[in-house]
């Protein structure tokens, strides 16, 4: 059980910067997700925690400790791999009990452990077996039991799901955020897959070309993204994006998308957005949940407007819906009876009481 | 007419497929082109090796002067009446044995000082490190045979500088023995290492970051994951080396020629003294036919382990 504080962290690469000095504090018992695109530097932050690539600049903190100079087997740390990096030669017994044989850890503790760690992670008929004989799922297991029976400090995982088919990865997810209530250890996580973090994270932290992003819940990720690149990556299909101006139309405020579409904004939004000039470029962010059909009974803030439907795509409870405004490619979410059809019109309504609005140049969120 | 020839067509693709005399469907079969096709080499193996093996067994059984047929008196002669004989099985196998220790060893080392280079530089070493072996070991056995010399030597030279020696080289039994498995691990051990590097190349990082994690030290890094991992390249590259080691030639024909005192003879400089430069040839193919039985056991011990562990990394 440990805090996990990274300061100003740095990683350079030949010249190039791959972590440009990042400042995070990951409190103890925390399940705390590294999210964003491939390349971003994600893995290199957690190989630095884990002592596996030297640390540039900046430092690491394992409760209160400077660790920059400590390594690996020094840290109390553990760590699953992406191909799960089991010893091919050892049974599954073996693998897990190496850290602990080498530690020297008398034979009746190491059984007590590896038992109990099989027996969270159901793996107790596989003791005796090699890893070649195990499916990629067991295998995942075991890669996450040798981190379990050592009881260390920081779990770390370097996207240890990417090499499942989709809904072993969704099964193995939940598998893991039980291990988690059960283990309760400080864990850092690194997937490039929003879904992962959002449905795993007591806080995601969001990063992009070796920066943080945004570091928060994933319910504040999901509804205050501070800059575009949070809103477009999370969430699923990602958010719209469409150019707009703002519009004073006597105490009303309006974003107006082209001459002919502009959606007035309830109350509390306009408020919030009256002080901007009209003049800097905007964009206007809707997410697809709130692209909807044109119900009997709108919210107030609902304004309606007409699609031109390209694609439809019936998802069986929702029917995702693809037209243009102004050019832009745009999302909707409707009800699957809304008689959405291919290349059909529809009536539809966007919820403004969750629009957001980025300055282009900067991409914040304002 | 339509009805009859429509029947007709029909009727062909049946007919094609019936009646096949068995020695077209023996030529038809896979393994029969498949054996066709290895002809030639088998023919070429056959006149090349199956060949010489029992016209030397056949040898083994005639008189010096290859006149009468006289059964297993050859072999008996020497594991009974020829100490000689016993001198050479003994000097053989310290040769061999301790030679691919050592090369073993060395090729080992150097692989993991090779793998550690960073890969810009790694194949300017490789290429430099392997240098002994493509030598024809005749020649670069007589540039050892130089620098042995006792009076002239660089060797001696050096150490006189420093106030050792001189050294007999190749004048003492017991130097002999030690120049001549010098030379051979001087010769062998690139071998090793290109073995032993490749092997090495072939164990993901992530097994040695992952025992950096579990807390082991370099050593038993070595210990628990590499050496498992290359275990059947070592099992295999040990049989392959001590059956070519056993059965060297070259090196102690140029280096000592079997002396001091046929000491440093292995099997095939002996049964070439013997068979070739003494006249005896049936007791010249006994003695290599001495051979066959010392490699067989060894390559079963080893190979039998390879099938065990085969199928788990
Ligand atoms: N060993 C290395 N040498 C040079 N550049 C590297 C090395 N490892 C990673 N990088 C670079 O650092 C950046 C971050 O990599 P990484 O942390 O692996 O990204 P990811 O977020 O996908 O895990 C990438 O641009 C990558 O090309
Ligand atoms: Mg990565």
């Amino acid at each position: 059980m440990a805090d996990v504080t990274l300061r100003k962290l740095v990683k350079m690469y030949d010249q190039v910067q791959a972590v440009k000095g990042i400042d995070l504090e990951i409190k103890d018992k925390e399940f705390v997700v590294l999210v964003g695109p491939s390349g971003c530097g994600k893995s290199t932050t957690l190989r630095m925690i884990a002592g596996l690539e030297e640390i540039s600049g900046g430092q690491i903190l394992i409760d209160d400790d400077v660790v920059n100079d400590v390594p690996p087997k020094d840290r109390d740390i553990a760590m699953v791999f992406q191909n799960y990096a089991l010893y091919p030669h050892m049974t599954v017994h073996e693998n897990m009990s190496f850290g602990l044989r080498l530690k020297k850890f008398p034979k009746a503790e190491i059984a007590k452990r590896v038992g109990e760690a099989a027996r969270i992670l159901d793996i107790t008929e596989l003791l005796e077996r090699k890893p070649k004989a195990l499916s990629g799922g067991q295998r995942q297991r075991v890669a996450m039991g040798r981190a379990i029976v050592r009881n260390p400090k920081v779990f770390l995982f370097d996207e240890p799901l990417s090499n499942l088919d989709a809904k072993l990865r969704v099964q193995m997810r939940i598998e893991i955020k039980k291990v988690h209530q059960t283990v309760r250890t400080t864990t850092v996580y690194v997937t490039h897959d929003q879904i992962e973090a959002m449905t795993l994270a007591d806080r995601v932290v969001v990063m992009n070309g070796g920066v943080i992003e945004q570091v928060g819940t994933p319910q504040e990720l999901y509804h205050n993204p501070r800059t575009r690149f949070v809103a477009a990556f999370i969430g699923s299909p990602s958010m719209n994006f469409v150019p707009c101006r703002l519009e004073s139309h006597a105490d009303q405020l309006a974003v107006r998308i082209s001459n002919e579409i502009a959606f007035f904004m309830p109350e509390q939004k306009a408020a919030r957005y009256k002080k901007l000039s009209g003049d800097g470029q905007l964009l206007l962010g809707l997410r697809p949940e709130h692209l909807t059909d044109m119900r009997q009974h709108m919210e107030p803030g609902c304004v309606p407007f007409d699609a031109q439907l390209e694609v439809t795509e019936p998802m069986g409870m929702e029917t995702f819906v693809y037209f243009k405004m102004n050019g832009a490619d745009m999302c909707g979410r409707v009800n699957p009876n809304a008689g959405a059809l291919d290349g059909g019109p529809l009536k539809m309504a966007a919820d403004l009481n969750n629009m957001h609005l980025i300055d282009a140049k900067t991409g914040l969120v304002l | 007419m339509v009805d009859m020839t429509a029947g007709q067509s029909a009727a062909v693709p049946r007919q094609i497929r019936k009646p096949k005399s068995p020695i077209a469907r023996f030529f038809g079969r896979r393994s029969t082109i498949a054996f066709l096709m290895a002809l030639p080499l088998i023919l070429l193996i056959g006149v090349l090796v199956i060949y010489p093996a029992f016209y030397s067994l056949h040898l083994a059984t005639l008189n010096k002067r290859m006149t009468e047929f006289r059964g297993f008196d050859n072999f008996s002669f020497l594991l009974f009446k020829k100490d000689a004989f016993w001198t050479v099985v003994y000097s053989s196998c310290l040769f061999a044995v301790s030679a691919v220790i050592f090369k073993a060893f060395i090729g080992f080392v150097v692989a993991h000082f090779v793998h550690n280079i960073p890969a810009k530089g790694q194949r300017k070493w490789r290429g430099m490190l392997l240098i002994p072996w493509v030598i024809p070991p005749a020649m670069s056995t007589l540039a050892w045979l130089w620098l042995f010399d006792s009076s002239y030597g660089a060797l001696n030279w050096t150490l006189a500088k420093i106030g050792i020696g001189p050294i007999p080289w190749i004048g003492e039994p017991g130097w002999a023995r030690f120049s001549v498995i010098l030379v051979n691990v001087w010769f062998g051990a690139p071998f090793f290492m290109i073995m032993y590097l490749a092997s090495l190349k072939s164990v993901p990082d992530a097994l040695y970051e992952a025992a950096d994690i579990d807390g082991a030290t370099w050593w038993q890094k070595i210990r628990y994951i590499t050496l498992p991992m290359m275990r059947n390249i070592i099992a295999i590259t040990t049989l392959f080396s001590l059956i070519v080691t056993f059965a060297n030639f070259d090196i102690v024909r140029v280096l000592t020629q079997g002396g001091p005192l046929d000491q440093t003879h292995l099997f095939a400089t002996w049964a070439f003294e013997i068979g070739i430069r003494s006249g005896d040839i049936p007791l010249g193919a006994s003695v290599s036919l001495f051979m066959v039985p010392i490699l067989a056991i060894a390559a079963v011990f080893i190979l039998r382990d390879i099938n065990k562990r085969g199928n788990e990394a």
